[in-house]
C-alpha cells in the first residue's frame, strides 16, 4: 500500500508509463531524447525488474548532476555533445531466436563482411562469439558447452532475466553509477552487453569473444559488460570492434566491470578500430568507455591488454582495484592515432592489499596531426605493505605534426612500497626506413616493421589470432601515414 | 652487371660526385679507396639509393637496368644489397622474423613463394656457420644491443641469407679488430662466385690483405682519379694518398 504521498505520485507515474509504453514497444528504435520516459522506456522494453529500473533511475539522476560539469581535466577539450539528440534504443528487427537460421540474412552479411563468420568460427577457432549488433544480441554460441562447465556466456539482458541474484549482486559494484558522467549516463539507459560467470575452480576452455558494432545512424551505443570469476576460475575474454563510416560522431559510452575473487584470473583483451574521422578530422567516434576490475580475493590476477587504433577520440583507463593480498593486476595497451584522432588512456592501478604487484606497459604511436596521452595514476594505499609497480610507458613520433603526452600520477602512503616508472620517447628515423628498403622492404612494409616490434611486447600479450589481427591493423592503420 | 656512367650528386646543393666511371662483371670484387671525404659512402649510397642525395647527371644500369629509375626496395630485389657502414637498430624486431620478412619480399618479386619454415631454418643455420655468426644473435632484436663487430659480421649474415648479385661494402672493416676483420673476409671470400660481384669501399687497405680484389680504384673528390690491381692497394698503404692528390692537382694546375 502506498504510505506517502511521494510514493502514491510514483505509482501514478508508473502506470502511466505502462500504459503509454504499450504503444510505443512496437518501436525498434526511440527517438531522440533523455528523460525519466526514456530510462522506463529502455526498462519496459527489456522486461527488467523493479530493482534494475530504479537502478537506472539513480544513474539518470547522477548524469543530471554530473553532466553540469563536464570535465576539462583531460588533455583535449571535450566537444559538446547534445545528450538529448541522441536516440538511445535501437533493435535489430527480429528477435527472440532460436537458431542461426533465424537470423536476418543482412545482418549475417554484414557479420561476414567484418569476418565474423559465427559458424565458423564456432567450428574452427573454439570462440563463443556472443555478437552484439546496436544494442540487442541477435546471436549467441557455444551456450550450451560452457553451460556442461557451469559457465554462463549471455547478453546481459538474459542475465537479468534468468540470473538475477548474481546481477543483483555485482552489477555496479566496481564501476557505480555515481563514478563519472558517462557511466552514470551507461547506468541509466545501457542497452546490452555481455554477461559472464566462471564458477568456482572452473577453467574456461576457450577464448570468450564479443564483437561490437555500431550500425544505426545516431543511436548511441551503452553496452554494459558484466565479467565475474569465482575462487580459482579463469577466464579470458575478447572484446573486437569495428563499425562503419559514419558522418555524425558517435557516443560510445560503455562499461565494462570485472570481479577477481580468491585465485581466481580474468585476461581481457581488446582490439578497437572503430571510424576514426575523415583526414580532415570530421566525424569518427567517441570513445569514452569505464572500465574496471577489482581483485577481490587474496592471490587473483586481472590483466588489461588494449590495442587501440580507431575513434576520433578515445579517452578510457582501464583500471584494477588490487584489493587482496598477493593479487596482481597488468595493464599492456598500443595506442595508435593518425590524422586528427586524439587518445588520452592510461590506467589507475589502486594497491589495497598487501604485496599487491602492477605492471603497466604503454606504448603511444602519433602520426599526422594527432594527440596521444597517456594517464597513468599509481595509488598505494597505507596497509599495502611491500606493494610494487612497474611502469613503462614509451611514445613513437611519426612525422612532426603529432604530440605525445605523459602524466603519470604516483600517490604512495606506504613505506615499503616499491615503484619503478620508465619512459622513453622516439622518432621513426629514415634511415631505419631506408635500411629495411634497402633489404627489399617497401615504406608501408618497413614502418609496419618497424612499429609492430616497438608494441611487440604489448602484441605478445594478446592471444593468437587477436595478435595477427592486431599486427595487421597496426600495418593498416598506417598506410599513408608515410611518405 | 654494373655500369656507371659519368654519376654526379649531391647533398643540399653541394656536389660530392662530379662524374663517377665503373664497370663491374660476374665474378669481379673492386675496392674503392681514398681519403676521408672523398664521396665513396655517397657513391655506396647513391646505388643504393638513398634519397637524401641528388643525382644531377650521369646514368647506372644493374643488369641492364636503370638503377637510378628504382625506388630502394625495388634495387635489393633487384639483387643490390649494401652493407651499411653504420646498421640501424630496430627495437622488438627479431633478426629472424627481419631476415624472414626480407627474404620473402625478394622471393616474390622474383615469382618464387616463400620459404617454408624449415627451409629457411636451414639456410640460417647453414649461412650462421659460414659468418661465423653466434647462433643467440639471430633470436635478439635486430642490431639492438650489438656491439660494432656484431653488427657488422650480422650485415655479412644477410649478405650471405639474401645471395644479392652486387653486394657494396661500405666501410664495412671500419672500427673492427684484426680478428672480426678476418670473419668478415673468410664470410666474403666463401660466398664470392662467378654469378655475383662485390665493390669492397675501405680507407685501409688492411681488409684487402683477406679480400683479394680483381681491381683497385682511387676515388678523390667526387671522380676515380687511378685504377689498377691489388699493387695499387699495398701502394697505397706505403705511401699514403698525397701522391695521388698531388699529381691530380698537378694535372688540373
Amino acid at each position: 500500500m502506498p504510505t506517502t504521498d511521494q510514493d502514491i505520485l510514483q505509482q501514478y507515474a508508473d502506470q502511466d508509463y505502462a500504459f503509454g509504453f504499450e504503444t510505443r514497444v512496437e518501436m525498434d528504435i526511440l527517438p531522440p531524447g533523455l528523460n525519466e520516459d526514456t530510462v522506463r522506456f529502455i526498462s519496459a522494453k527489456k522486461e527488467e525488474p523493479e530493482w534494475l529500473l530504479q537502478w537506472r533511475l539513480k544513474g539518470l539522476e547522477q548524469f543530471r548532476r554530473l553532466s553540469k560539469d563536464m570535465p576539462e581535466w583531460q588533455n583535449f577539450k571535450l566537444p559538446h555533445i547534445d545528450f538529448q539528440a541522441i536516440s538511445y534504443y535501437a533493435a535489430p528487427k527480429k528477435r527472440k531466436l532460436k537458431s542461426l537460421d533465424e537470423v536476418d540474412p543482412e545482418i549475417l552479411a554484414t557479420f561476414e563482411k567484418l569476418g565474423i563468420p559465427l559458424e565458423e568460427q564456432k567450428m574452427l577457432a573454439g570462440v563463443a562469439v556472443d555478437a552484439v549488433m546496436d544494442s540487442v544480441s541477435v546471436a549467441t554460441t557455444f551456450q550450451e558447452k560452457l553451460k556442461e562447465k557451469g559457465i554462463i556466456f549471455c547478453s546481459m539482458g538474459e542475465a537479468v532475466k534468468h540470473y538475477p541474484d548474481l546481477v543483483k549482486k555485482y552489477l555496479g559494484t566496481v564501476v557505480p553509477y555515481s563514478d563519472n558522467v558517462f557511466a552514470a549516463l551507461n547506468a541509466a539507459v545501457f542497452s546490452d552487453g555481455s554477461f559472464c560467470y566462471i564458477p568456482k575452480g572452473v577453467r574456461c576452455p576457450m577464448e570468450l569473444s564479443t564483437y561490437f558494432r555500431i550500425n544505426a545512424s545516431n543511436t548511441g551505443q551503452f553496452e554494459r559488460t558484466l565479467i565475474i570469476a569465482d575462487e580459482g576460475a579463469y577466464v579470458s575474454y575478447l572484446e573486437g570492434c569495428t563499425a562503419p563510416k559514419r558522418d555524425e560522431n558517435q557516443l560510445h559510452a560503455a562499461v565494462v566491470e570485472l570481479i577477481a575473487l580468491d585465485h581466481a584470473e580474468i585476461k581481457y583483451s581488446t582490439v578497437q578500430n572503430w571510424f576514426p574521422g575523415d583526414k580532415n578530422g570530421n566525424g569518427g567516434v567517441f570513445n569514452f568507455v569505464t572500465k574496471r576490475g577489482i581483485c577481490k580475493g587474496p592471490h587473483s590476477k586481472i590483466s588489461w591488454t588494449q590495442v587501440e587504433t580507431g575513434s576520433a577520440i578515445t579517452w578510457k583507463y582501464p583500471s584494477v582495484i588490487l584489493q587482496g593480498d598477493y593479487s596482481v593486476g597488468e595493464f599492456y595497451s598500443v595506442a595508435m592515432t593518425r590524422n586528427h584522432q586524439i587518445a588520452d588512456t592510461g590506467t589507475k592501478m589502486i594497491h589495497l592489499g598487501k604485496h599487491t604487484r602492477s605492471r603497466i606497459i604503454s606504448k603511444g604511436i602519433s602520426a599526422g596531426y594527432s594527440q596521444n596521452s597517456y594517464r597513468g595514476q599509481v595509488r598505494v594505499g597505507a596497509r599495502a605493505d611491500h606493494a610494487r609497480n612497474f611502469t613503462q610507458c614509451d611514445s613513437l613520433l611519426i612525422g612532426d605534426k603529432c604530440g605525445a603526452h605523459t602524466f603519470p600520477y604516483i600517490d604512495c602512503q606506504n613505506p615499503t612500497a616499491i615503484l619503478e616508472h620508465e619512459a622513453t620517447t622516439s622518432k621513426i628515423a629514415e634511415d631505419q626506413i631506408f635500411y629495411l628498403n634497402q633489404r627489399g622492404l617497401d615504406n608501408e612494409k618497413a614502418v609496419a616493421l618497424i612499429v609492430n616490434g616497438y608494441a611487440r611486447e604489448v602484441l605478445n600479450n594478446l592471444p593468437m589470432e587477436f595478435a595477427v589481427e592486431a599486427q595487421k591493423l597496426l600495418a593498416i592503420s598506417l598506410d599513408g601515414s608515410v611518405g | 652487371m654494373l655500369l656507371i656512367k659519368n654519376l654526379h650528386a649531391q647533398i643540399e646543393g653541394k656536389p660530392i660526385l662530379k662524374g663517377i666511371d665503373l664497370e663491374v662483371r660476374p665474378g669481379e670484387i673492386h675496392a674503392i679507396m681514398g681519403p676521408n671525404g672523398s664521396g665513396k659512402s655517397t657513391l655506396a649510397a647513391v646505388l643504393a639509393g638513398n634519397e637524401q642525395y641528388e643525382v644531377t647527371d650521369g646514368e647506372v644500369w644493374f643488369e641492364g637496368k636503370n638503377l637510378l629509375e628504382m625506388p630502394p626496395e625495388i634495387r635489393a630485389r633487384e639483387g643490390l644489397f649494401m652493407a651499411f657502414q653504420y646498421p640501424v637498430e630496430i627495437p622488438g624486431v627479431s633478426n629472424i622474423n627481419f631476415l624472414k620478412t626480407a627474404i620473402t619480399e625478394i622471393r616474390a618479386y622474383r615469382g618464387l613463394p616463400p620459404l617454408s619454415a624449415k627451409e629457411f631454418m636451414q639456410r640460417l643455420k647453414e649461412k650462421q656457420e659460414l659468418v661465423e655468426f653466434n647462433a643467440s644473435l639471430v633470436n635478439r632484436s635486430l642490431n639492438e644491443g650489438f656491439s660494432g663487430g656484431e653488427k657488422k659480421r650480422n650485415e655479412i649474415l644477410q649478405l650471405a641469407m639474401l645471395e644479392p648479385k652486387l653486394a657494396i661494402l661500405d666501410e664495412t672493416d671500419s672500427g673492427l679488430d684484426i680478428d672480426a676483420i678476418r670473419i668478415v673476409a673468410n664470410g666474403v671470400n666463401k660466398l664470392r662466385s662467378q654469378h655475383n660481384a662485390f665493390i669492397i669501399i675501405t680507407h685501409y687497405q688492411r681488409l684487402l690483405q683477406y679480400i683479394i680484389p680483381d681491381y683497385v680504384h682511387v676515388q678523390y673528390d667526387g671522380r676515380i682519379i687511378k685504377s689498377g690491381t691489388k699493387e695499387l692497394a699495398y701502394e697505397l698503404e706505403e705511401r699514403g694518398y698525397d701522391w695521388i692528390k698531388e699529381s691530380v692537382q698537378a694535372s688540373l694546375e
